[in-house]
């Protein structure tokens, strides 16, 4: 197992080997198996992969809402040096809203339809800090404001369904940073939402993350949007993280065969006229993953080593990889 | 039958089923005995239909026949040897001195021969009814699904009760009544089937063969209609048994002379305050016992044969 | 809106014209009205007087006329047995019945939301299996013998409470209530709870299902994700969403509380309107059947058209679904 390369300054989030499975009747799904990664004060990791390959589940699993039959079977999460997966429940609930917050998919959904904003707001406050409902409605205000809402005093008095798409998702970032948290899990918070609003929000959260040294955890399909975003990238494949580095490096010149070809399925403009690239192949059933590498069947490269699974290797200063014969030639070159 | 019940059941492992041949039959019943309490269910009712069936020969005493009945034996304890000292009465006599135990075998016949006749009679109109709306559709679908759709929003012991304020109070009327209020669960059933089936290509290709209606109706659309419809058969049987019984102690069900579960419990109701609990207690035992074990049976059936739950 | 009001309107109407000429041919058209009506040792003479005074010489569309004509005006007929207005009669036992149901509504949502809640926030502990069977058990046991049971256990063996009547009562509004007297409530008691029973059953599992569904949504794993304390998620942001359906599905159940009182109120000889309709079912006393039929299908529909009103206010989509 490789180890993540040394900060000089110790990193907010630090995931190491974690393993997230569900014990189903159908069997063991093994949702998240071996991710590592690191987040630095105040940095943006985007982390990239298909639908269904672990994602989401990693994201919970920082937050510690993996629900039964789901469980974290290995690995650590340390956030700030400590062990978040060794936490109870009740020490977890004080990190929840607090130091860690989250962002959710779809903004149509995470706020309760039967009340109020500023009931949902004010809790929030509350949960953590023994404040008057005042005060925790003045924090509520401030939070609505800073995330662009105009008139956040008459907002307040809404009903989520009052609101538009995007508006909620800004009420749902407005809640995250009421405490203003040293880490914000984003699970992909501007897929649902039109282009331009997913510009006004994404340059928000960039600013807020510079302004306040908030380290953030993104979540996506969306390389673009972790391009303009993100300092560093994890590329996940069947539970797994496939690669993992600096953004601009990685999709300059990626080192997993996988990534490489995530990339050259993005339709862009440079590219125009050449036929898109895509992988062949479906992404395996994680109930049941073949062998070895599980890109293996995919995969242009695959040879008669890669029946053994490798190892997340820093193949260059910063750079790491799952695979036998990573892209090194194209490193080169670029 | 089995190739019928097998529809819509899901490939699932039998790791003890390996050399085996696997029909759809026996998938089915290996998927049903996964439930204990199913089994038991089925268990139960084989022996409660069983001793029904054999009633009239294990019974101590012939309960309808008032010439044996002595009516200084009445109301003793359970356990207790009658007058004559022939038999004991191992669950007690109710007041005109009749043998609990061959009161209850026998009620059991008159409750299981009043619900299952009447919920079998209930499918056959209902399922009719359901699968002509389901195939005709538009006027004749509309005209019967509305009378279905009024019918189930009036609770079951008022239409009960309006039928047999109707025709008065009898056991075919009973019956009646029933099959009034059972109907339409049927209808509804085979209906929301029939619909969906009826767009498959083997409806189709039968159409395409220019067989008659009848035959497309009876032996095509109706068996893959079936495994629902043994669902709701199963639970309206339970309903049947319970409504059956609930109009009896009403007093307007089964003729005080041969009486059901039901008219058991209402004679033995005066006796209860005074502390004579076994006339009541025991035949309504065995109601429950029947009801319950047909209820967990029908539960398990439509675990396993909803393809909905299945993944 | 208000066309939409319109036509539940007409539509109900609709039902309660048709429902009243099922209930005029079911009780006076099947069967021979003169043999109930009139007196076996009359003579001829005396039979047709009476058959032309009943009418029942008339063609039958015209029978049905005057039968609908009287029952605008509120008039039923005469009761044989009683001698008094059937609608009288009925509306006199109906506050017994209303008491009755009512109590049963609500200690349905007081036992069952609980039981419910419990069972859908732990599915797998011994105790919600216990709770759902239990429920199985309400939805399958006779309600009768349930009755006979709490009879036996509660008034014979333990002697807590009283096994029949409405005990004392206390005159509000021209009407007698038991629920505001000590003695009342113990009468109350058992036949509320006897009744309440298969809804108990059904408020758990829509409780259960309810919570199970909003559990997994996703603004129940924001809450948790804000770091609020499950307390506070169940209570406010669970709960608020189930009650609801929870309070709908019992008010729409109203109707069916009121039926099957018909069995507990044999039971319990509690005065209401059910015991009146067996005894006159029993008796044949066709006037009171037709009273009772004729009221209890009225309310049934009012009911129906209320919640649909309610939910049409609640829930814009019903509106637009209903074409």
């Amino acid at each position: 197992m490789a180890e993540p390369s040394p900060h000089s300054a110790p990193p907010t989030l630090e995931v190491r080997n974690l393993q997230t499975h569900f014990f189903t009747r159908a069997g063991v799904v093994r949702a998240v198996d071996d991710v590592s990664f690191t987040i630095g004060r105040g940095k943006v990791l985007g982390l990239v992969g298909e639908s269904g390959s672990g994602k989401t589940v990693t994201g919970f699993s920082i937050m510690g809402l993996v629900d039964p039959p789901g469980r974290i079977v290995g690995g650590s999460i340390l956030f700030q040096g400590r062990d978040l997966a060794k936490l109870s429940e009740e020490e977890m609930r004080h990190l929840r809203g607090n130091r860690i917050a989250m962002i959710f998919q779809d903004p149509m959904m995470t706020l309760n339809p039967v009340l109020r904003i500023d009931t949902q707001m004010i809790e929030t406050v509350q949960a953590h800090e023994k404040v008057s409902e005042e005060e925790a409605r003045g924090r509520a205000r401030d939070a609505l404001g800073m995330v662009g809402i105009p008139s956040p005093d008459e907002r307040l008095k809404s009903y989520p369904h009052q609101f538009s798409g995007g508006m909620r998702q800004r009420v749902a970032i407005a809640i995250a940073l009421l405490h203003r948290p040293d880490l914000i899990v984003a699970d992909e918070p501007t897929t649902a939402l039109d282009v331009t609003i997913q510009g006004q929000i994404l340059a928000e959260v960039q600013k807020l993350c510079a302004t306040t040294g908030t380290a953030m955890l993104w979540i996506t399909h969306d390389l673009s949007v972790v391009a303009g975003l993100a300092d560093d990238i994890a590329v996940m494949y069947a539970g797994r993280v496939v690669e993992f580095g600096d953004v601009g490096e990685v999709l300059d010149a990626p080192l997993h065969p996988y990534t490489h070809g995530l990339i050259g399925s993005v339709p862009s403009r440079n590219k125009r006229g050449e036929p898109l690239r895509q992988i062949p192949g479906m992404t395996p059933s994680l109930l049941k993953l073949p062998e070895g590498c599980s890109f293996r069947a995919r995969c242009p490269r695959a040879q008669e080593d890669c029946l053994v699974m490798p190892a997340l290797h820093d193949w260059l200063p910063g750079r790491l990889a799952r695979c036998h014969h990573p892209h090194l030639d194209e490193v080169a070159t670029a | 039958m089995s190739a019928v019940v097998g529809q819509g059941t899901p490939v699932v492992k039998d790791p003890g089923a390996k050399d085996k041949v696997e029909t759809p039959f026996r998938r089915f019943a290996s998927e049903f005995m996964e439930s204990r309490l199913a089994l038991g269910g089925l268990v139960v009712i084989s022996i409660i239909i069983l001793l029904a069936i054999l009633a009239p020969f294990i019974s101590p005493q012939d309960p309808y026949d008032l010439a044996v009945l002595d009516i200084m034996d009445g109301r003793m304890e359970p356990g207790s040897l009658s007058g004559d000292g022939s038999i004991t009465y191992w669950l007690g006599t109710d007041d005109q001195g009749r043998d609990m135990l061959s009161g209850i075998l026998y009620g059991l016949r008159i409750s299981l021969t009043v619900g299952a006749g009447s919920a079998f009679i209930a499918c056959m109109v209902g399922a009719s009814l359901g699968l002509a709306a389901a195939y005709a559709g538009g006027r004749t679908d509309s005209i019967i699904m509305r009378i279905v759709d009024l019918q189930l929003s009036f609770p079951s012991i008022l239409v009960a009760l309006m039928i047999l304020a109707f025709l008065g109070k009898s056991i075919t009327n009973v019956v009646i009544a029933i099959v009034v209020v059972e109907w339409a669960y049927y209808a509804r059933t085979v209906r929301g089937t029939a619909l969906v089936e009826r767009r498959r290509e083997y409806i189709e290709a039968a159409e395409c063969l220019a067989l008659p209606r009848y035959r497309i109706l009876f032996r095509h659309l109706l068996p893959n209609c079936l495994p629902p419809l043994i669902v709701i058969g199963t639970m309206q049987v339970a309903r049947a048994i319970a409504l059956e019984a609930t109009l009896s102690f009403l007093g307007l069900g089964v003729p005080i002379t041969e009486p059901s579960l039901g008219l058991l419990i209402a004679n033995g109701y005066e006796y209860m305050l005074s502390g004579k609990y076994w006339i009541s207690f025991y035949p309504g035992i065995a109601l429950l016992v029947t009801i319950v074990a047909i209820n967990l049976v029908g539960d398990q059936l439509r675990d396993v044969l909803n393809p909905r739950l299945q993944k | 809106m208000s066309v939409y009001l319109l036509r539940r309107l007409i539509q109900a109407l609709g039902v309660v014209l048709a429902m009243s000429v099922i209930v005029f041919i079911g009780v006076f058209a099947i069967g021979d009205p003169v043999e109930i009506l009139i007196s076996p040792d009359a003579d001829q003479m005396e039979r047709e007087r009476a058959i032309a005074a009943l009418g029942l010489d008339l063609p039958l569309w015209q029978q049905y006329a005057i039968f609908l004509g009287k029952a605008v005006q509120g008039d039923l007929g005469r009761s044989f047995v009683f001698n008094e207005p059937a609608l009288q009669l009925i509306l006199q036992r109906m506050p017994a019945t209303l008491e009755l149901a009512f109590a049963a509504t609500f200690g349905a949502i007081l036992i069952g939301l609980p039981l419910g809640l419990y069972a859908g926030l732990k599915p797998n502990s011994v105790g919600s299996k216990a709770i759902m069977a239990g429920s199985i058990l309400g939805f399958s046991l006779p309600t009768f013998w349930v009755g006979l049971m709490l009879i036996m256990v509660f008034a014979v063996q333990l002697g807590w409470l009283p096994s029949t009547g409405r005990g004392e009562t206390v005159e509000i509004l021209g009407t007698r209530w038991s629920f505001l007297t000590a003695d009342g409530l113990s009468h109350l008691l058992m036949p509320a709870l006897n009744l309440a029973l298969f809804k108990i059953s059904l408020v758990i599992r829509l409780t259960r299902a309810g919570v199970r569904e909003t559990m997994l949504m996703d603004y129940v794993k924001f809450a948790r994700a804000k770091g609020l304390s499950p307390f506070r998620v169940t209570f406010v942001h669970v709960f608020k969403n189930i009650l609801i359906p929870v309070v709908t599905v019992t008010g729409l159940e109203f109707g069916s509380t009121i039926a099957f009182s018909v069995v507990t109120e044999s039971i319990f000889a509690w005065p209401g309107m059910g015991k009146l309709i067996i005894d006159s079912i029993n008796v044949l006393d066709r006037p009171v059947i037709v009273a009772y039929l004729m009221i209890v299908v009225m309310m049934f529909i009012t009911i129906n058209l209320v919640v649909d009103l309610m939910y049409s206010v609640l829930d814009p989509r019903v509106r637009l679904e209903s074409k």
